[in-house]
């Protein structure tokens, strides 16, 4: 009974994560859907967001669902000036000077946050005052509910968002054949900004989340989960937003099963495993239809 | 006849290859116009420096009396102006119908979305059959049909169709050409793009030729399709 139990709340843990893991996993792929492109900067959009929202709480005194809003915007608007300003211009260069370009916008931002607040993590204020609930024998706590039912929200508005609306429509148009989306009156520009601004915004939702989980924040914080939510966005199939949302939520759960009955050491060693696996096997990830080249 | 799309002293560039060469055509209202020519003659480069696609080096296009060369290309499909790309280029994920969603994005809704598919599926019946199906599973056939469809649905009065018969069975092949036909009686202007000269002349009103980036000739396409250097080159007589 009480492995039952454990094994249980490993598994909402991994679900937990893995909502985070997602929600950083769509805007990944999302971008790379419209565009081709691997924002290695994302992972650092988390970080911005992680400190837009901190000093929202605790320089200006707003509560933490404002400062989740501040947070989203601000977020959505570096998405859209990084675009506009590092990758438009490169539009039609070769991959590798995006590639690098991208990685030097990660590099910037991360010193650029060095400088400004220093490496020494800040404290993030424990602010989700949610009740927690008692699920049988296991109490889930009002931040891990938070996080998983402000995901599903978030993945279902984006889901209806892409299939329902006219938008969503022309993003998926874009996506598929931006010449012809063209000839039909889609702004590819506007698209790809729109697509930058969502996929952004879902960062600095992932970050207040992940914070109130793990109440630090320092200017390096969003490499790894970037790298982890990247290494999701494959697993499911790079450009496939369903393929994001469950390889978020399959790599939260591997990595949460493997410290606990593993070891913890063990646990990222798994996730990259995970990724030279699914490269090796299905490249295109589990969604993925089998064709062309990627990356 | 007012005339509705001029273009003059058009020359393209792709680095230094000089691909359309200081050509000039007009279409007239009602008109069906072909422009025919071999492979690599500039037919396509023609039509995407029509609808902006690709930039000219230099020359104008003018729709009525709008200067299209100044003009972003995704608002050319606002000035009346659709343009049924070589290869179809349908949106393959999405499904028929959204396929044809897509032609009338750019009425923002200011127009009976769902009475004018019903417009398009009578005329192409087999569309109907298969409106939920991914795109990219129809016949080559059926998607020449979806993408005239949807340029339909952006209520165009001018279409260009860049070599529609293009992979097709030769029954299919005329297929197509009653429903461009058929779509010109209706009122449509027609620019077409074709390497099949023989079935383009014959539902052509007037024709020009295309070699290497230069109009060889032009006139009316029944004096075309009698005429010696025509039948020699391009409909193998
Ligand atoms: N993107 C491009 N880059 C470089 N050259 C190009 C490009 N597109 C076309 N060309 C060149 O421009 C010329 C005209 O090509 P275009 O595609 O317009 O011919 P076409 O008449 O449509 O031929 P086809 O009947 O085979 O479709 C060709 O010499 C072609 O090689
Ligand atoms: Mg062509």
């Amino acid at each position: 009974m009480d492995q039952v139990i454990m094994f249980l709340k490993q598994v909402i843990n991994g679900v937990q994560v893995g909502s985070i893991y997602a929600l950083v996993a769509l805007g990944y792929t999302m971008v790379y859907g419209i565009v081709k492109l691997l924002n290695f900067a994302h992972g650092d959009f988390i970080m911005v967001g992680a400190y837009i929202s901190l000093f929202a709480m605790t320089g200006a005194g707003m509560p933490i669902w404002l400062a989740a809003i501040i947070a989203v915007a601000g977020c959505a608007l570096l998405g859209v000036l990084t675009e506009k300003i590092a990758y438009k211009p490169l539009r039609n260069s070769p991959k590798l000077s995006v590639l690098i370009t991208a990685i030097a916008v990660s590099l910037l931002l991360e010193n650029l946050f060095l400088l400004l607040f220093s490496s020494s993590p800040k404290p993030y204020p424990n602010a989700i005052n949610f009740p927690s609930i008692d699920v049988g024998p296991i109490q889930v706590s009002g931040v891990t509910l938070m996080t998983i039912l402000l995901s599903a929200v978030s993945m279902i508005a984006l889901q209806l968002f892409v299939k329902k609306t006219r938008m969503g429509r022309a993003m998926r148009a874009v996506s598929e054949d931006a010449q012809a989306a063209t000839l039909m009156g889609v702004s590819v520009n506007k698209t790809i900004s729109l697509t930058f601004a969502i996929g952004s915004g879902l960062s600095a939702i992932a970050a207040v989340m992940y914070c109130s989980a793990y109440p630090m924040v320092e200017p390096y914080m969003g490499s790894m989960l970037g790298l982890k939510a990247f290494i999701a966005a494959v697993l499911g199939g790079i450009g496939i937003i369903p393929g994001a949302m469950l390889g978020g939520f399959v790599i939260g759960l591997i990595e949460s099963l493997t410290k606990a009955y593993i070891s913890s050491q063990l646990a990222d060693a798994m996730v990259f495993g995970i990724l030279i696996v699914v490269l090796l096997v299905k490249p295109a990830g589990i969604f993925g239809k089998n064709v062309g080249e990627k990356v | 006849m007012g005339k509705m799309l001029e273009v003059q002293n058009l020359n393209v560039h792709y680095g230094s290859i000089h691909a359309i060469k200081d050509i000039s055509l007009e279409v007239n209202e009602g008109e069906i116009v072909s422009l025919i020519g071999a492979n690599g003659a500039g037919k396509t480069t023609t039509l995407h420096t029509i609808t902006g696609i690709k930039k000219a080096t230099s020359g104008s296009i003018k729709l009525y009396d709008q200067d299209l060369t100044a003009i972003e290309p995704h608002k050319i499909i606002t000035l009346g102006m659709a343009h049924v790309p070589e290869g179809r280029h349908i949106f393959a994920e999405m499904t028929v119908e959204e396929n044809l969603e897509m032609g009338a994005f750019w009425l923002k809704g200011k127009t009976n979305v769902s009475q004018e598919i019903e417009k398009v599926y009578e005329r192409f019946p087999r569309l109907k059959e298969r409106y939920r199906q991914p795109a990219g599973t129809l016949s080559g056939g059926e998607q020449q049909m979806l993408a005239i469809g949807r340029a339909i649905m952006s209520k165009p009065k001018i279409m260009l169709m860049d070599e529609p018969s293009m992979g097709l069975s030769p029954l299919l092949v005329r297929e197509i050409f009653n429903i461009i036909q058929e779509l010109n009686r209706s009122g449509m202007t027609i620019l077409l793009v074709e390497q099949n000269a023989k079935m383009a002349l014959s539902i052509a009103h007037r024709a020009y030729v295309l070699e290497t980036g230069e109009i060889v000739m032009k006139g009316k396409a029944e004096d075309m399709l009698q005429d010696d250097n025509v039948r020699k080159a391009y409909l193998g007589a």
